[in-house]
């Protein structure tokens, strides 16, 4: 399958490929990893004039530490995420997520900008940066700005993104010695994308939790945080029956607009989103 | 409006002309005339497609020749030295890894990155590295022993 035809341009920086995103008006498509944009292009989903490849932008797919901050360029292919050394030990859940999207080709390509620009409702990371409250780093000819990541992801392959914006970097706050936090997600046995996954953050005072962000994709159009885990979390000594109980409350907003497919209702979906917030709280706090 | 790349494949460095929407695997196939990779589900999902790009495995399918200007690949072709099989090569016989072949060589390239990075692997990190790649005849069981044989020789 080809895509239609197209021009190829190769940006050597950022500023090059925001001066072409500007010059194309809005008929270009910009290539990191190309593993959500290709596919689309073979099926002529999307069919641009322009295609810039930033993928080889010196500095752009660097991981770094700043004070309390983890700073993941916009370019960092998911493999470089998942064996980096720094991520494992700052932010346990967004390296756990990153080991498990796709497979090792895919994740030997596929960008974590590219991946939340795409903003694929049963994406990995997704929930993860929505645990960390993670800044994500916009830049366009007017200069950066940076959003939230409780107000990226705005529907169904929709983001806060304007046109003309690159994701240049992804800000997390570093785990630091009281936070646990994991990801764990029930795979979709043949595309590997998460029927249901569950990220935890988890801020810990001995046994009893201090703060709590409880974040899920594959369960609704977008992924959503879930207060009503975080609330019966907080506050609460973790024993066993205090993390079944607040699990208990998973995807239990009638607001959510809930997925729905052959391969999982909505009840499915809502009943292994109890199921992944137990484990994953387990295996945040390593038991 | 046509490309011109330069791209190493083999140890061997190929200048040409490429239209943009052409993808990795055609160019392997269609120009080079390298046919050891194969097209399979054309979606980034069976790993039939794999090579090594700068020495990662990835799907040929899924990424456009232009892309690679500047880079060295790795195909099937590339293993044998001198006429002797790569211990992968050699294991796949050996332990009867293939039935019909057609995911062969994806398989190879994606277990010579696993033993690339981890010279000794477990069953279940050799069948986590193999995630990527489908075969519909043999139930894997016999891949997961091609790829200990071949680690066993290469340790030797």
């Amino acid at each position: 399958m080809f895509p239609a035809p197209f021009e190829y341009h190769r940006a050597n920086s950022l500023e090059e490929a925001l001066e072409l995103l500007a010059r194309f008006e809005g008929d270009a498509k910009l290539l990191a990893g190309g593993h959500s944009l290709i596919p689309t292009m073979k099926l002529r989903l999307n069919t641009p004039a322009h295609v810039i490849d930033i993928r080889n932008i010196p500095g752009f797919a660097e991981i770094r530490r700043s004070g309390d901050q983890l700073i993941i360029g916009g370019g960092t292919p998911h493999a470089a995420i998942e064996k980096s050394a720094e991520v494992q030990r700052s932010a346990s859940a967004l390296a756990h997520a990153a080991a498990v999207i796709g497979d090792p080709q895919v994740r030997n390509m596929g960008t974590i900008g590219g991946s939340l620009a795409h903003a694929e409702p049963a994406a990995d990371y997704p929930a993860a940066v929505l645990a960390y409250d993670a800044q994500i780093v916009a830049v366009s000819a007017e200069g950066e700005r940076t959003i939230p990541a409780g107000e990226f992801f705005v529907d169904l392959f929709t983001t806060a993104l304007e046109e003309g914006e690159i994701i240049k970097e992804i800000r997390f706050p570093v785990d630091g010695d009281t936070v646990r936090s994991a990801y764990l997600k029930f795979p979709h046995p043949a595309s590997r994308f998460a029927v249901v996954g569950c990220a935890v953050r988890l801020t810990m005072d001995g046994n009893t939790c201090t703060d709590a962000r409880v974040a899920f994709t594959g369960v609704a159009a977008t992924a959503f945080r879930d207060e009503g885990v975080e609330q019966d979390l907080i506050g609460k000594t973790l024993d066993d029956a205090a993390i079944k109980a607040a699990a208990q409350q998973a995807a239990e907003n009638d607001e959510l607009e809930f997925m729905e497919d052959h391969f999982a209702s909505e009840a499915y979906r809502k009943h292994l989103a109890k199921v992944y917030a137990e484990r994953a709280i387990c295996t945040a706090l390593g038991r | 409006m046509e490309v011109p790349i330069k791209v190493t494949v083999n140890g061997v460095l190929y200048e040409r002309e490429v239209e943009p929407r052409l993808l990795l695997v055609n160019f392997l196939r269609d120009v080079l005339d390298l046919t050891g990779t194969h097209v399979g589900c054309d979606t980034s999902s069976c790993g039939a497609c794999t090579v090594l790009l700068n020495g990662k495995a990835v799907k040929s399918c899924t990424i456009f020749a232009a892309q690679v200007d500047g880079a060295e690949i790795t195909t099937i072709e590339g293993l044998a030295r001198n006429g002797e099989l790569h211990p992968l090569q050699e294991g796949f016989w050996q332990e009867h890894g293939l039935q019909c072949g057609f995911c062969t060589p994806g398989m190879i390239m994606a277990a010579y990155q696993l033993l690339d990075e981890n010279p000794n692997p477990s069953e279940a990190e050799i069948r986590h590295a193999l995630e990527g790649n489908y075969c519909r005849c043999t139930g894997y069981h016999n891949i997961v022993k091609s790829v200990q044989y071949a680690a066993k020789k290469l340790n030797a």
